[in-house]
């Protein structure tokens, strides 16, 4: 089984965001690998080591040339190749999944990763419109994997709790925290991962067009009150927050 | 006609749903707003919806027992599609947010995904939803005969009932078969209000110490106060508190009227899960943790002494 995993490049979650004419400006912002996308790669080779029949692992990035240092953290992680899509147009989720889903398709792919949440778009599509696309059952959120011939076993988050599942391969798989802790490129394997394949590729064959479009962007920040209490006499100060609570918040009965 | 697909459990119809209607009624797309209840022994849902909706279209079919997403994604793009719908309005749920992006595609149509806001700019419609952690609000638009929308629990007032109830019809489905077999289940058990409901929460993280300090102040508080109980990752990480109790980018979204941070120290992944809440409360020792950037009123003291005065003092005056 081939297996394709899919990273994407976000700003990192601390590094401030900066609004410029309507969009979001990522001029010199931290970019790192998507941490959800993370989870997806440690998997593949963490199936690969447990001894699931894994033929190959290839990373897939989509967007503009600085994509290609997630593609170098994954290769160097350990993936076999990476496949870069380069563009500089704006995807949404939807419309990527029409990408990746051909991509799969070319490649042979049985099982796809890819993060569960986007740090950047805050969505959780790309995993389900995939799916869709090919025809393949998916697995959201899921806690734990394992791949035993065609099917695939684990658990995975739902509404109201967790649950345990059989389904049966091709499939798409979204990643999350709990899943694995993903590794730290070692400085051999970062060299070696300089000799790997990275194949470049254009967006125009894939018919990918974007059917959202971002009209505008703006950070809103909440005016706070911070208003402090001092601490140092716990029983006045628990008084006075109730009081708060209760008579200007009006939170508490 | 806009088709709301219902969320309901154990009978009922959730919040979620009313949240849902009021959403369709304000996005000004075309069409009786219409609820679609996926489900089996769904009487009871149904008669409910009827008070909100212009029409209701029931499913109650043992194949709907459980949910499942390709089954569900199957369902609302077949009446989507019979019914003309010029949008379709899912549940921001972990469910909702699973099955709703298989429907755009199954529709070909443009998704905005967990929306805070609709309205409609012309032919287009336009949504607010949060990007990059919930730190930016973002507008987008689509335009097309079918839009596909997921909607934030919380962000849209409950709908009042109509002036009459609506029509119910039954309506016949082809279904493909689940493939994904669920093969057990652990359903989160808690006393307490959902917390993605609660208008309260309070919240412990690493600050608070140990696992028995959590118990003692952080349940302790809520249910002196009859709030939710939340949890940091590193607490969840730790094996403190199960994941269910989670807040922020992996764990749950919260809008609570007070959100009461206890020993959290606020990192961003924190902050994008409950940054919304109408009052922010912080008790930390660090008078430097960012959490005090974001909270309303801040103490800056040991939660092991101030907690206990305030339950304290709230059961003294109650």
């Amino acid at each position: 089984m081939k297996i394709l995993t899919l990273v994407r490049q976000v700003p990192d979650a601390e590094a401030r965001v900066k609004i410029n004419a309507q969009n979001v400006d990522l001029e010199g912002a931290t970019l790192v690998i998507d941490g959800m996308d993370e989870y997806g790669v440690e998997e593949a080779l963490r199936l690969r080591e447990g001894g699931a029949n894994v033929e190959e692992i290839v990373a897939l990035a989509v967007g503009p040339k600085r994509v290609e240092d997630a593609l170098r953290t994954a290769l160097a992680m350990g993936v076999d190749r990476a496949i870069h899509v380069e563009t500089d147009q704006a995807l949404d989720p939807v419309a990527l999944s029409r990408v990746v889903a051909q991509v799969a398709q070319s490649e042979g792919a049985g099982l796809i990763l890819v993060g569960g949440q986007e740090a950047d778009w805050d969505s959780q599509a790309l995993g389900a419109a995939t799916a869709e696309r090919l025809g393949w059952p998916q697995l959201t959120w899921t806690n734990e994997l394992a791949v035993e011939g065609d099917t695939l076993t684990g658990r995975h988050d739902v509404d109201d709790g967790n649950e345990s599942f059989r389904a049966p391969l091709p499939a798409v798989v979204t990643t999350q925290q709990g899943l694995n802790e993903p590794r730290y490129p070692t400085l051999p394997n970062i060299m070696k991962a300089k000799k790997k394949e990275l194949r470049k590729e254009d967006l125009g064959q894939y018919g990918a067009q974007p059917l959202v479009r971002v009209v505008n962007s703006e950070i809103q920040t909440r005016a706070r009150l911070n208003r402090m209490i001092d601490g140092k006499d716990p029983q006045a100060a628990a008084e006075q927050l109730l009081d708060l609570l209760r008579n200007e918040a009006k939170v508490l009965a | 006609m806009i088709l709301i697909v219902a969320e309901h459990a154990g009978g009922k119809l959730a919040k979620s749903t009313l949240e849902m209607v009021s959403a369709a009624r304000e996005s000004g797309r075309e069409g009786p707003v219409t609820v679609l209840v996926l489900g089996q022994g769904t009487a009871d849902v149904a008669n409910d919806a009827a008070k909100y909706a212009d029409q209701v279209l029931v499913a109650d079919l043992p194949q709907l027992a459980t949910y499942n997403a390709e089954v569900w994604a199957a369902a609302t793009a077949q009446i989507a599609q019979e019914g003309e719908a010029s949008t379709v309005v899912i549940g921001g749920s972990r469910s909702g947010r699973e099955y709703a992006p298989r429907v755009a595609v199954k529709l070909d149509a443009p998704y905005l995904e967990d929306v805070i806001r609709l309205s409609a700019n012309g032919n287009a419609l336009q949504a607010q939803r949060y990007t990059y952690l919930a730190r930016v609000t973002e507008t987008v638009e689509a335009e097309a005969p079918v839009i596909v929308v997921t909607v934030k629990p919380g962000s849209f007032a409950p709908a009042a009932p109509a002036a009459a109830a609506g029509e119910q019809y039954d309506v016949e489905l082809d279904l493909p078969a689940p493939r994904v077999e669920v093969t057990g289940k652990s359903v989160e058990k808690s006393s307490r209000v959902a917390l993605t409901e609660a208008d309260v929460i309070v919240t412990g993280g690493r600050g608070v110490g140990s696992p028995e300090n959590f118990a003692t102040y952080v349940e302790g508080l809520a249910d002196r106060i009859g709030a939710g109980v939340g949890a940091t990752r590193a607490v969840v990480d730790a094996g403190w508190r199960p994941y269910a109790e989670q807040v922020g980018q992996t764990g749950k979204t919260v809008q609570p009227k007070a959100y009461v941070a206890l020993g959290v120290s606020g990192a961003v992944q924190h902050l994008s899960g409950m940054g919304k809440s109408k009052y922010i409360i912080a008790i930390n020792k660090d008078a430097e943790a960012p959490i005090f950037k974001v909270a309303d009123y801040g103490i800056v003291g040991d939660v092991n002494q101030i907690v206990p005065a305030l339950i304290e003092a709230a059961g003294k005056s109650q």
